[in-house]
């Protein structure tokens, strides 16, 4: 086991190299080059003289890899254009967000997609199940920041039961241990702090969910169906088994091999959509901030964020092939 | 590979291998049984008098139109006071923020939004099967310096597959500065690995088939087997993945408008643009968002209607 983690990890090398070039190459190719990334667009020709040699952008192009490469290792993204410091310091401070955001998703698209697929699949074709197909299909074919400005309204500014924006009301004056504030609040015992910053959750939550419930919905439809067809099923019915037993042991243990493959899959749509999510609701998470990178051509932060959301998807990747080789020896062997 | 790249090639590849699957007993080609049972899909007919609807606006509408869609000051608009006027008589949906036809906009938005679908598509569709043809002709047909080529162009491909679509597309937009062909661009690339793996597990999958057997053996060109033979044959799936990539084109496309990255000129009415501009007065002028969310929600729904009943009449698991 220790052994496939290993080759698994070396795995990872050139991917990232591969990643680092690709990144280099495009920062190299930006409209007016690194040194509008670092200056800005509205430098003068002087200044970008300056720069430019300072950087030595005008040494051959391998050596100013190698020179980024050093850098990336060392775990210098350099300075934000915007606010004038490092672009790692301004993601570490807002990753937790981000995380407590797409881990709200994840449960509730785990905790309502899979009973209500399971359900529409045993009721085929009666309301329950054309109400979830059709409701998948539309979630999936709506633009998830309209869907986010649409709960907002309704929920946050018409009926008011939640807030409208941020993690956490500015007027609770909260302890900060990990960043994670509803895990701060636990752990300090300051439940109203705990409690506000859940409550803050659950807009976003339910927006970025949107898409992930769909689709977890469908696939153990689909699933289910292809499993409650299989004969060991009616084997079960046929000795009298108890439907609570049937649907445990026989029905969901199968139908949940496909799900869990297509949740790990979902993960590098919930980063895009933490993007639009995050901007609508004012959620100070990593996506909130690379769409205002975006917004000001922040190039070394839309950088950062790039690498960082390729770093975490390669790292899902790995957790995924981890618990892949725990459940069939098999793969260890490829 | 990792699993789950794994699992997304092997998803492309069933899809593929539909295109083997050949004409039943009754000799009744491929194309004929598929539209036969399309047509008696319900959700295959939804579908298509949607976008048959959506296209014939696309078309037609623009010139039909009562105002021009970048006439400004067609009445008093005010944003300071909350004052823009609803649907009348004269406006069916009322004015926008710029006091302009909001109807008008949103019909000539129509041939807008299909336009940067279309284009993104065909673009995606185009590289793509350029690839993925290009490695399933060396796959199949190359002897082994095809299958290392093969194996050089899908490793590129997987790279690509792994990464989050509207990511990919924020830095091809970053890369060469907002415009209307950059997001047709970048909205288009990001669908070009699917095409790819498409077309190269589709033609693979023909490359043994009896009828490649019998051409070889008469000494029809590898070349002209590949072209003539086996790419007819191989297309089917290409185009249920083309139908549904549509449906997510529209919507990225509107993805990379609200993150400010699409069409830069406000004057073109586009649906993503339009509602980008309509949230900023979500608060009081909702309807103003509706109209151009409504109208991708339903062409989405549209292209993904058709296309899974596209792809549940190629597949032999469901004829029955």
């Amino acid at each position: 086991m220790m052994r496939f983690i290993v080759r698994r990890l070396l795995q990872l090398i050139p991917t990232l190299l591969g990643l680092s070039i690709l990144l280099f190459l495009w920062l190299h190719r930006l409209p007016g080059g690194p040194e509008t990334a670092i200056l800005g667009e509205r430098a003068t020709p002087a200044s970008r003289a300056a720069i430019r040699k300072s950087m030595g952008l005008d040494d051959p192009l391998i050596v100013q890899y190698g020179r980024f490469l050093k850098q990336l290792l060392r775990g210098d993204l350099g300075n934000s254009l915007n606010e004038k410091r490092p672009v790692l310091d301004l993601f570490l401070e807002r990753f937790p967000g981000t995380i407590e955001l797409t881990v709200t998703a994840m449960i509730i698209a785990i905790g309502l997609g899979i009973p209500l697929g399971y359900l529409a699949a045993k009721r085929r074709a009666t309301w329950l199940d054309h109400l979830s197909v059709g409701a998948s299909l539309a979630a999936v074919c709506t633009p998830i920041f309209f869907l986010g400005y649409l709960i907002k309204a309704l929920f946050a500014v018409n009926l008011g039961w939640f807030p409208t924006f941020g993690r956490q009301d500015t007027t609770i004056d909260a302890t900060r241990v990990t960043g994670f504030y509803v895990l701060d609040g636990i752990m300090t015992q300051e439940w109203d702090a705990a409690l506000d910053a859940m409550h803050h959750l659950v807009l976003p939550g339910l927006t970025l969910a949107s898409v992930p419930l769909a689709i977890i919905v469908r696939m153990t439809r689909a699933s289910v169906l292809e499993v409650l067809g299989e004969d060991y099923v009616r084997t079960a019915e046929a000795k009298g088994l108890t439907e609570r037993r049937i649907r445990g042991r026989h029905v969901l243990r199968n139908a949940m091999l496909p799900v869990v493959t297509v949740i790990g899959l979902l993960t590098g749509g919930l980063l895009s959509g933490a993007v639009l999510t995050e901007t609508v609701f004012a959620f100070t998470g990593i996506g909130q901030f690379a769409a205002q990178a975006i917004d000001n051509r922040d190039y070394p932060v839309m950088m950062g964020f790039i690498l960082i959301i390729a770093v975490v998807y390669v790292l899902v990747n790995l957790i995924v092939d981890i618990s892949y080789s725990l459940i069939d020896p098999r793969v260890r062997v490829r | 590979m990792t699993q789950l790249a794994r699992k997304k090639i092997a998803k492309l590849e069933r899809l593929a291998e539909l295109a083997a699957v050949h004409a039943n007993e009754g000799g009744e080609s491929l194309w004929r049984e598929a539209f036969r049972r399309l047509r008696h899909n319900p959700a295959a007919i939804v579908g298509a008098v949607i976008l048959g609807i959506f296209v014939l606006v696309g078309f037609v509408g623009p010139f039909l139109v009562p105002f021009s869609p970048t006439q400004t000051g067609l009445g008093f608009v005010s944003e300071a006071q909350n004052i823009i006027p609803g649907p009348s008589a004269q406006h069916w949906f009322g004015l926008d923020h710029q006091a302009r036809d909001e109807f008008s906009r949103m019909v000539v938005g129509a041939r807008q939004t299909l336009l940067v679908g279309v284009v993104a598509t065909a673009f995606g569709l185009f590289f793509g099967c350029l690839i993925g043809g290009l490695a399933g002709a060396a796959y199949g047909l190359g002897g082994k310096r095809g299958r290392s080529l093969d194996n050089v162009l899908m490793r590129f491909i997987d790279m690509l597959l792994a990464m989050p679509g509207l990511l990919l597309a924020v830095s091809i937009v970053a890369l060469l500065g907002p415009s209307l062909t950059t997001v047709m661009i970048a909205v288009g690339f990001v669908s070009i690995p699917t095409f790819a793996r498409l077309l190269r597990g589709s033609m693979i999958a023909q490359a043994n088939a009896e009828y490649v057997v019998a051409a070889t053996s008469l000494g029809v060109g590898r070349r002209k087997i590949a072209l003539s033979h086996i790419l007819p044959n191989s297309v089917a799936p290409v185009l249920v993945q083309a139908t549904l990539t549509l449906a997510t084109a529209i919507i990225e496309a509107a993805g990379l408008s609200f993150l400010g990255l699409g069409n830069p000129d406000p004057a073109t009415a586009e649906w993503g643009a339009m509602l980008t501009d309509a949230l900023a007065r979500f608060e009081f002028a909702p309807r103003l968002a509706f109209y151009p969310a409504v109208g991708i929600i339903i062409t989405a729904l549209g292209f993904t209607l058709l296309g899974e009943a596209m792809r549940e009449a190629l597949d032999p698991k469901l004829r029955k």
